[in-house]
């Protein structure tokens, strides 16, 4: 396991308020890491500075074999350098079908004349049924994405952030809002994509986390509490005071 | 690959047949035909499709592409400029060879260049040719124009624009910014186009002084149906397959377009371009047929309309929007024109030049909150969509 992202010092206010203060993650590959912390621990913060919506104060995000930093990097070259989010809320575009929302999101040149005159391939259209596949919506696929269930919007949301084909997958609370069942298939899901390459999910729910069984980072007031198996950081003593304890 | 094109795309097909049926009927019933409708009408309805194609151009960049743009009628008049500077120039120039003709001594360069000024700009006090006339004594130079400055502001607009992220209602206030200094700009005697004159005589096409207007209003016509079939074709294959799903997906979240690697202002900036290029074909076909150009029509007010006409006629679909700007502006030019009958209530009389307005505002606000799909929306009922 060599490392793929590493987020070094960084720290960022608003409003004079530190959202994140001095955070330090490295993040290797493959891996899948789960990310946890009360509310206001920094948890989105640290996806916007690793995906550039936000810009850090100081600090440095250095990512790949050639440790190019993120910083300074727009939105979009991001994106094509391999790192995936998904968002909290699910962002599938509704008005859209299934095939073309992940249509959209497979790996191909991202230019608008590229674009314009893109034709379907045979290799495009069997890796949508794959991913589709892996996802569960095979028999969807030309339904409009507005007329999924929640759950499967998710689904839709991780599909498209693997037909980015990405190295790190940044996964905001999955499951929020999900049937226990469609749980456990989130899980398997996201355990089955941490085989090839680096996954970080931020999440609420310590039973969905222990079910990820993966090194977990706790987060607390916008920089590192505790890290380490579940096991380990739920029987630390200031994990407890700051967290668990509350909850 | 275009047949294909056209087959996945049954409503082109169909606007192409309708198209097609209603240039054939106009053929018939004007004066090349039997001869019951008006050499004018046929100019009123030649204008009418410069408006279907300005408002296709607007539905594309509105409508899929989520940029409610508040000035696209500035592109349109500078097409209509770029055309009427060599009508103009061409027109002018004839009449003044013809008055030198009847002289012994033969004029020389400067004295028909000269005379030429002074009878373009005689009317702002001045005989000199500013600059920008340059190019006007050459009909392909002035139809490069028409395409190339429309398209250069447009790009120069929308790259400082949407880089800084201006988006939303500020966007329009922008363009409405850039549609409205563009009029005061021209409405000053020293822009070098007339002023408030603008441009005139522009229905009297060089070098076709013998050919009644009724044969070159159909020409126009002609013209004005090709081009709006034209553009409808290269929007409904912009607006379809993947760039479709691109820019529909920037309208609707943008920034999530961004996170799958996508770099959004390239793509706002290609179809606000191509759109004002479109908008100036428009305009460039449009004011021949009107005969007068003045930076009146530039005003912001045009280009509010042309957002009424699509969102009446319904965003998002390309027949809409030439459903809503055939509708709203025929039935504009009815009102406004006298066509409809005053109706007296005893203590108060509706004149609908003064109440059209009203009519048509509330219109836009019934199809806002009642049929958000506009009219073009009743063909959902007629044609159900495969599941």
């Amino acid at each position: 396991m060599s490392t793929l992202l590493e987020v070094d010092g960084v720290s960022v206010s608003f409003d004079g308020f530190r959202a994140i203060n001095n955070l330090s993650i490295q993040i290797g590959e493959p891996e899948l890491r789960a990310v946890i912390g009360p509310n206001g621990a920094g948890k989105t913060t640290f996806m916007d500075i690793i995906t550039g919506k936000t810009k850090p104060d100081s600090g440095r995000v250095t990512w790949g074999d050639r440790n190019i930093s993120l910083l300074g990097m727009s939105e979009s070259e991001i994106a094509m350098e391999g790192i995936g989010r998904k968002f909290q809320k699910p962002t599938v575009f509704e008005d859209q079908t299934v095939r073309e929302n992940l249509a959209m999101a497979l790996r191909n040149p991202r230019g608008p004349f590229a674009v314009l005159f893109y034709k379907k391939t045979l290799e495009g259209a069997a890796r949508i049924e794959e991913i589709a596949e892996e996802i569960g919506l095979s028999d969807s696929l030309t339904r409009k994405s507005g007329e999924l269930s929640h759950g499967q919007k998710q689904w839709l949301e991780i599909g498209m952030l693997l037909a980015q084909d990405p190295r790190l997958l940044l996964v905001d609370e999955p499951a929020a809002g999900m049937t226990t069942a469609e749980r456990e298939l989130t899980t398997d899901l996201l355990k089955r994509a941490a085989k090839t390459r680096a996954v970080v999910v931020v999440e609420h729910d310590m039973e969905f986390v222990r079910r990820l069984d993966c090194k977990v980072t706790v987060l607390h007031e916008g920089s590192v509490l505790a890290e380490g198996s579940l096991d380990h950081v739920t029987a630390d003593k200031t994990v407890i005071d700051v967290y668990l304890g509350r909850a | 690959m275009k047949n294909s094109f056209l087959i996945r795309n049954p409503s082109t097909l169909w606007f192409l047949l309708a198209l097609s049926l209603f240039t054939i009927g106009v053929t018939i019933l004007s004066e090349a035909g039997l001869g019951i409708m008006s050499t004018s009408f046929v100019k009123t309805l030649g204008k009418t499709l410069c408006l279907c194609l300005i408002a296709v151009a607007m539905d594309v960049v509105w409508g899929y592409c989520g940029i409610l743009s508040l000035g696209h009628f500035a592109f349109f008049g500078i097409g209509g400029y770029a055309v009427g500077m060599w009508l103009m120039y061409a027109r002018t120039e004839g009449i003044v060879l013809e008055g030198f003709a009847a002289q012994t001594i033969p004029p020389t360069a400067q004295e028909i260049t000269d005379a030429i000024g002074n009878q373009i700009f005689g009317v702002v006090g001045s005989s000199e040719f500013p600059m920008i006339w340059a190019f006007s004594d050459s009909l392909f130079m002035q139809l490069m124009l028409v395409v190339l400055v429309p398209g250069l502001l447009a790009l120069l607009f929308g790259w400082l624009a949407f880089r800084s992220r201006v988006t939303g209602v500020y966007l329009s206030i922008l363009t409405q910014a850039m549609t409205l200094a563009l009029a005061l700009y021209l409405f000053q005697n020293d822009s070098g186009l007339r002023g408030n004159n603008g441009l005139s005589g522009l229905q009297n096409i060089p070098g076709y002084e013998n050919t009644p207007q009724s044969t070159i209003s159909l020409a126009f016509f002609y013209a004005s149906a090709l081009a709006v079939a034209l553009g409808y074709v290269l929007f409904a294959w912009i607006t379809s397959g993947k760039m479709g799903s691109v820019i529909k997906a920037i309208r609707d979240n943008e920034s999530r377009v961004r996170f799958l690697g996508y770099h959004v202002e390239s793509y706002k900036l290609f179809v606000f371009t191509i759109t004002a290029v479109v908008a100036a074909i428009a305009g460039a076909l449009y004011y021949p047929q009107a005969g007068i150009i003045n930076p009146a029509e530039i005003a912001p007010i045009a280009s509010i309309y042309l957002a009424v006409w699509v969102a009446i006629g319904g965003r998002g679909r390309l027949y809409g929007a030439v459903i809503g700007a055939a509708f709203v502006s025929l039935l504009s030019s009815w009102f406004t024109g006298g066509g409809a009958p005053a109706i007296p209530l005893g203590f108060y009389t509706i004149q609908w030049t003064d109440w059209w307005l009203v009519l048509l505002g509330l219109s836009f606000v019934a199809v806002t909150l009642y049929a958000p799909k506009g009219i073009g929306g009743l063909f959902d009922y007629l044609v159900r969509k495969p599941s």
